[in-house]
Parts: structure tokens; sequence; C-alpha cells
């Protein structure tokens, strides 16, 4: 029997990595409470962390502990639940100037984070909080795209004096038709200028304008990286730990916060498809088909189909008060929105712009079935003012109803407009006794599930039950260091993948010793029995797991959420119960039999 | 001495004819329970703080206020009320649920989730597919590994587990969600890794014994691994059922779905994928290695 130096080497060195990044779990981080203060520079004196220790006194609340760092506070508490009480029990206490809120505190050892080991993150269905997922409204999308380049088209024939007998928006065409033939060169200069755009020649002489697939998508693509940014401006708002704002899919964005318990206040905030779109009031020999009429203060407005700027190109947002203390928000634009807004005021004083608050809402309609879902926009104007003079970068909005309207409305421009609207299209709450549960019954499975197949390994095969289970431990350690080093996450599927890969982690010693037996009733010697039976169950093996890991990937690709939780922990254990059972467990019996010559009889 | 496994091999395809045509008939007639996952909907999950003789009280409450179409049941103890809204309902209805329960009730949230009916089509689509391209890339590999015969066996096998997994859940009404179509996943490649197993015995012994008789010889590699399939199977049952018994409501169904697969793959292993041999006339000549390999193998 031999075993190269090398493998027992490269062996080695896979088990001590394996532990030593798996050991951050050992030591969970405190769920805890952070402090900052708006007023920044100062920091925090020590009568003000003595004060905070008073009131957290008064609650029930158990704190671990109390720590000054920096410009902050940290407030470790035991459990995710405690953490949320004292979130909300603080944030009443203190005034507006200290932002409360929740976040992870480390306990790793130094030398562990010096390597960059961390402990695995907790899903929420472990945790406690929200996820949303949003799909950005791609119909939509095109249509608002259709529309401003209808507007560029019209202009620029005005401007090239090209009359044109219509152009008009059907479905995801913009129609032209031009008085005189002969202009059609001018035409088909300006939209080469505009890119992308396919253009078709009918029987009647109609021009037919379509976006180019690649231009569709591209257009979506911006979109939901657009709004990407501005939902993690949005999330970084709500002071949450470990937010998680990815994108999913071509058109999707999911939105997870641990630790929130509110849906309606997250959703306020995140899902807020609020966007501002500035427009001019209608004249009146404005053709009909260019305007809109919106209910304003109980009388019928007319407004500007044509939106001057949006939501997007303001750069910044802030709340203060008019001459006659009514609450206003003052805005400034970025250079692109500041020459717009220009060159539609300059020539406009005197006339009145309105601001469109527009919001996206759904309707259900229960009755008739499951796709009864409507999307509408309820658009209402929130001010409409007389242009004083031509309007730049910066300007204000005056007329809102309180100081909270005001307040909200400056958060949201500040905080981005989105470049797109969204959906939700799924959203959920863990409770955070539920998310507790969750992690107790978890680990209760694992540890019961686990320790009958120890028992049951050692009953059956003895000595090589013995160096199987070491497998299977080591085989843990390793899911676990694996996982962390991946910072992949840990879902309630995820723990089950685990108890299910440990069933299945020993079959693949099963193979093996099953087929060392067999060898014996043929009347090998024992190491010959031992080699050839570890030779013999290699392949049967590699086969077994390979396949198993196939599907494991299919649902990887396939699944979403839970079910890739789960795909990444089955996949993780066979590769690492392949490992330990085909070369840890060899190992461990050439150590004890290969020395010892004369062996009669072997415990299996 | 080899146990008769294929003594009783009509009687075993009988019994799986039965199974499949339950299944096949309680999926047609009564369908699969589709959990929220793929229907769409609103769940609401609460604890109260005290316990409910029944759920009149909320029933009521729910009628006044015009929602309808819902499921209500305790989930769990006599305090744990679980409200579901399947189809057309909008996250607005989550909202205005926690409400009127808020009315009246003290409680704990411990779940609410809503899932909007495009992402419930797009996961039926998305399983189903999930399924076929699985089945699929198995008969490739086996069928590069082993040969034909071999493939069409697993995949007989597979289905058949498939199915009488996806049977028992329409038949005895259990929720079929996410966590359970990973479950059926996961069956697939446990029941895949049996086949293999048993196979790869089967190969090997034709390889060894070219006089052998086809049955005889099935009964010998079947014995050989009796042991392996128990004890696998076994271990595999015993961590199934802690996750069953301890693993709380959420993988309850998960497990269920396992154990049955468990069951069933173990089962088609032996007499789904022998059957098929069987009746395709495998021979010592299906897996003949072939001269090249011949060549390399220094046996004498």
């Amino acid at each position: 029997m031999r075993f190269q130096a090398w493998k027992i080497f490269s062996i080695l060195i896979v088990l001590s990595i394996g532990i030593i990044f798996s050991l951050p779990n050992i030591f969970p981080p405190d769920p805890s409470v952070q402090i900052t203060t708006a007023s920044a520079g100062d920091g925090f004196s020590n009568k003000f962390l003595d004060d905070l220790k008073d009131l957290s006194k008064k609650t029930d609340i158990d704190t671990l502990s109390f720590e000054k760092t920096g410009k902050s506070i940290l407030i470790r508490t035991n459990s995710y639940q405690d953490q949320i009480l004292l979130k909300d029990y603080l944030q009443k206490e203190l005034n507006e100037n200290f932002v409360v809120a929740l976040n992870l505190a480390a306990n790793t050892p130094d030398w562990l984070k010096a390597l960059n080991a961390k402990p695995m993150k907790l899903g929420l269905d472990l945790r406690g909080g929200v996820n949303f997922l949003m799909e950005v409204d791609t119909e939509l999308l095109l249509q608002t795209k259709l529309e401003s380049t209808a507007s560029v088209i019209r202009n620029s024939l005005r401007d090239e004096r090209v009359k044109m007998n219509f152009i008009e928006i059907e479905e995801n065409k913009i129609l032209v038709s031009l008085v005189d033939d002969e202009k059609t060169e001018i035409f088909n200069g300006i939209v080469n200028d505009l890119g992308n755009l396919d253009i078709d020649l009918d029987q009647n002489l109609v021009y037919e304008l379509s976006f180019s697939d690649e231009e569709i998508d591209e257009t979506i693509d911006y979109a939901v990286l657009q709004n990407l940014t501005t939902l993690r401006n949005r999330v970084n708002e709500l002071g949450v730990s470990e937010p998680v704002v990815q994108r999913e899919g071509r058109k999707r964005i999911s939105v997870q916060l641990p630790g929130i318990q509110d849906t309606a206040e997250a959703k306020k905030i995140i899902g807020k498809t609020a966007n501002l779109e500035f427009r001019l009031e209608a004249k009146d020999n404005s053709l009909a088909s260019r305007v809109e009429s919106f209910p304003y203060r109980g009388l019928k407005t007319r407004l500007e189909k044509k939106v001057i700027i949006s939501g997007d190109r303001v750069s910044d947002a802030s709340v203060g008060f008019d001459e006659n203390g009514f609450p206003q928000v003052n805005i400034s634009l970025d250079s692109d929105g500041g020459a717009q807004m220009h060159r539609a005021t300059r020539n406009n004083v005197g006339t009145r712009m309105a601001v469109l608050f527009v919001e996206r809402k759904t309707l259900s309609d229960v009755d008739s079935g499951i796709n009864s879902i409507k999307n509408f926009y309820d658009k209402r104007i929130i001010s409409l003012a007389t242009i004083q003079s031509a309007l730049a970068n910066q300007f204000r909005i005056t007329g809102l109803d309180s100081p909270a309207e005001a307040s909200e409305l400056a958060l949201l421009l500040r905080a981005g407009a989105l470049a797109a609207p969204m959906n939700f299209v799924e959203e959920g709450t863990i409770g955070p006794s539920l998310g507790a549960d969750n992690i107790r019954l978890g680990i209760n499975s694992l540890i019961l599930g686990l320790s009958l197949v120890l028992v049951f390994m050692i009953f059956y095969y003895k000595v090589f039950g013995f160096i199987a289970n070491l497998a299977v431990l080591l085989n843990l350690i390793l899911i676990a260091s694996i996982m962390s080093i991946l910072s992949a996450t840990l879902t309630l599927p995820g723990i089950a993948g685990i108890v299910l890969t440990i069933g299945m982690a020993v079959d693949a010693n099963v193979l093996i010793f099953s087929r060392i037996r067999e060898e014996l009733k043929r009347k090998l010697k024992p190491l010959e029995a031992i080699t050839s039976g570890y030779n013999r169950a290699f392949i049967t093996i590699v086969d077994a797991n390979l396949t198993t890991l196939i599907v494991a990937l299919i649902l990887y690709i396939v699944g979403t959420g839970p079910i890739q939780g789960f795909a990444i922990t089955l996949s993780v254990g066979i590769l690492t119960s392949m490992f330990t059972a085909i070369l840890f467990t060899r190992m461990l019996v050439f150590f004890i039999y290969a020395r010892r010559r004369n062996i009669e009889k072997i415990w299996i | 001495m080899n146990i008769q496994f294929m003594k009783f091999r009509k009687l075993a395809l009988t019994l799986s004819f039965a199974l499949l045509l339950i299944s096949i008939v309680s999926l047609v007639f009564k369908n699969l329970e589709l959990g929220l996952d793929f229907t769409g909907g609103v769940l609401v999950e609460i604890q109260l703080k005290e316990n409910l003789e029944d759920l009149e009280q909320i029933r009521g409450l729910l009628d006044e206020k015009n929602i309808d179409n819902y499921v209500l049941n305790f989930s769990g103890s006599q305090n744990d009320v679980s409200i579901k809204i399947p189809g057309g309902a909008d996250s607005s209805n989550a909202e205005s649920l926690k409400i009127v329960l808020e009315e009246n009730y003290e409680f704990d949230l411990r779940k609410e989730e809503f899932i909007g009916p495009q992402i419930g089509e797009e996961l039926r689509d998305q399983g189903g597919l999930g399924l076929l391209l699985a089945l699929l890339i198995m008969a490739v590999y086996i069928m590069f590994r082993f040969q034909y015969k071999f493939a069409v066996g697993a995949i007989f096998a597979l289905v058949h587990d498939v199915l009488i997994v996806v049977g028992m859940f329409s038949l005895f009404s259990i929720d079929f969600d996410l966590t359970v179509l990973a479950a059926v996943l996961a069956v697939i490649g446990y029941s895949l890794n049996d086949t293999i197993v048993v196979s790869d015995r089967i190969r090997e012994n034709f390889r060894k014994k070219r006089r052998s008789e086809t049955i005889a010889l099935i009964d010998r590699s079947l014995t050989q691994m009796l042991g392996r399939t128990l004890i696998t199977s076994l271990t595999t049952l015993l961590v199934l059922f802690a996750l069953l018994i301890f693993g709380g409501d959420a993988i309850q169904n998960f497990s269920i779905a396992l154990i049955i697969g468990v069951v069933a793959g173990t089962y088609s292993s032996i007499y789904i994928v022998c059957n098929t041999l069987i009746s395709m006339n495998i021979t010592a000549d299906d897996l003949a290695i072939k001269k090249s390999e011949r060549f390399d193998d220094g046996m004498p």
C-alpha cells in the first residue's frame, strides 16, 4: 500500500485552509445598533455615552457593550430581536439629529481578519428582514423613448423648414408623412443622426421608424443599471446593515434588507417609483394631440405633453421655507438639465410651468383572474407657478402641502429618481421570531441527522466507520469554509442541502467499504483488499457524484433565491465529500494500517 | 448465493404501473396543489398572543372587508394562523389584511409574502425546463459513459420517480412549492446516483463472465450491491426524517418529497432499470470493451 508524500502534503494544506476559513463562523457577529450624529466633526462626549446607557437600562433589553468608535457609538445586543427593539426605542427617544441604524458588529479575532476570513452571511429567512423584487416596465420605457424621439424629429424638421402631414406614434413605431417627397434626403439625414433607428417606407409613402433590437436592449440595460444606482442610494438612506441590491436577470432588481420589519416604511422610500416632470402650461393654440389635462386646485389645467426635464436631472434637493413660511424644495440641476431648462423657459417668461408628481400604482382586479393587474400612473400637479425669468441650474418648487411632503420629495429627488418606472413583482417579510426559529430548527435537525449517521456508521463499519465519521465532520468544516470564502449566503434550504449532503456523503465511503468487504470475502489479504477496494470504487464514485453535480448546476442556473441556496450547498457538498471520502479516508487508513506487517484482520 | 430479484420483476412491473396510473390519474383530474411560488398571490402568517378556538371570527372579519378567495388555516398550533390569497392579488392586499388583523388582534408577524403573477408563470416554465434539461443531460451522460440501453433504463427510472413524487403530492393535496421542486430535482440526482452504481456493477460483471445468463448475472450484481444500496438509502432516510421532524414547517414538504423520492429511487434502480435492460435484451456484446481499450487493458 502506497500513499505519496505529495498527496499527504496537499491534503494537509486543504485541511488547514478549511479549518482556518471556517473558524470565523465560531465567532458570529453581534446584532448591534449604531448611532451617528448629523452634526459631525465633534464626535460623542462621554456624558452622552452615559446618558445612552441610562436610557437603555430603562428598557428590559439586554445590551452587551457600548463602544465609542470615531464618530459613532456601537451598542451590541444578544439577538436580532433585541436589536430591532432597541433601535426602535432609541429612534423614538433621540432627536432627529441622530441617525440610528442596524449594524452587525464583527467578533472575528484580528489574526483571522488579517487573513480576510469572514463568517458566512445569514439569509433573510434566518435573520428576518424584507425583500423586494422589482421589474423595469420596459413597455413604458420604450414608449417614453419613442415620444421623446418623435419630438426631436418634429423640432428638427421644423428647423429645416420641412413640412409634414403628420408625425405620430403607433404601437412601437413613429409614423411620419412628409408633404414634399423631395425633402426625403433631409429627413433621412435627421434620422441617421439619431442613430439606431430603422426606416421603412410603406406603400402610402409613410415612413415607419422603429428602434433596432440592439438599441432596445441598450436602453433597457441602461435603465436597469441607472435604477440600480438609484436604489442603492435610497437603501443607504434607510440605514440597514448588509443590504443587498443586485440585478437579477435582464430587467429585474432584487433588494434585500435584513433586520427591517416594516415593509410599508421601506417601500415608501425604496419603492417609490415616483418621479417629477417639469412641463409648460399649454398655449391656447396648441394642438389637442400634444396637450394633456390635469385637475389642479379644482380647475382643469392643460399642460404640454412634452417634458422639459424629469427628476433624473436633479443633482441636489433640500427643504426650505419661502417668504410666507410655506415649505419649499430647493433644487439644483446638472448642467444638461440646466441648459434644457434655460432653453425651454427663456422664451416662455410669463407662461406657467407645472411640476408634475408622477407615481406608479398598481390596481388589481381579483375577480377577473390572474393577469388582471394593471399598472397606472397617478400624476398630479404639485405646483403651478409663473416663470418669472429664464430658469437655470438653481430654482425652487413651492406650493407643497406640508413640511413632511417637502422633505419626502427632497429625499426622493436627492436619492435620485428612477430612470425607468418599476413594478414590485415580489415582496416578502420574515419576522425576527420566525428567523430565530428557522436557525434553531435548522441546527437541531443538522445535529440530529449528523449524530444518527455517525452512530450508525460506527456500529456498522467499526474502525472504518470511525474513519468515515471523521471524513463527514471534515466535510462539514470544508463546506463552511468554502461558503465563507465565496461569501455565499446561508439559507434554510441551504442548511437542508448540507443535511442532505451528510446523508449522501457517506455513500462514497459505503461504496469503498462494501467493496473492501467483498474483496476480503474473495480471500484477498487485508492490505490488498483495501487497495483494491479504493481503486475499484473510485470510478463508480466519480460517475455517481458527477451526475448529481450536474443536477445541482442545473438547479443553480434555472432556480432563483432559495433554490440557488440549496444548489450551492449541494454542489459544494458533493465536491468536498468526494475529496474527504476518497483522499482523506485513504490517508487515514494508510496511517493506521500501512506500517503494520502481517495484518490478519481489519475491523470493518 | 444470490437473491433472485428478477423472479419478482413482473410483480414489480405491475406495482409500478399501478402507482404510475394512480399518479397520472390524480395529476390529470385532481391537479397539483401549486404553492404561492407558482400561482402568485399573497400570504400572511401571524402568531397570535392567545390561542383561538377556531377561525370563524377571523373568517367573519375577512368576509366583512369583502376579501374573498382566501385560504385560512392554522399553521402548527392554535395560535399560528396563515392566510393565503392565491392568484391575482397585489401587494396592497397584504397590507389591508394586516390592517384588518391589527385592528382586532395582538400578534407577531411571522411572514408576509407577495408574489406577482408573472413570477409564478415564469417559475412554472423554468421548473419544467429544468426538469427536462436535467433528464436530457443525464441521458447523454449515461449514453456516453455506458450504453444507450442503460440510458433508456435510467430515463425510465427517473421519469418513474418524478411522476410518483409529483403524483403523491397531487393525491394527498400537499402544497407543491419552489422548495419541493428543488427536492424533486434532488431526487433526480439521488435516483441517478443509485442507478449508476447498480449499472456500473452490472457492466463490470458482464465484462467479467461472458457466458453467464443475463438474469442470473443481474441477480448476482444486485445481490452484491444490496448492502451498499440499503445502507446509503438508510443513512439518507435517517437525515431526511430528522429534517422532517425537526426542520419545521418551511422544509416539511421538502423532506416528504425527498423521502418518497429516495424510496422510489432505490426501488427503481433495481426494478425499473433492470427490467428495461432485460426487455431490451442486453448482452455481453453490448458492453464489450472496444478493441482499442482491450489492448491497453493489460489483463492476461
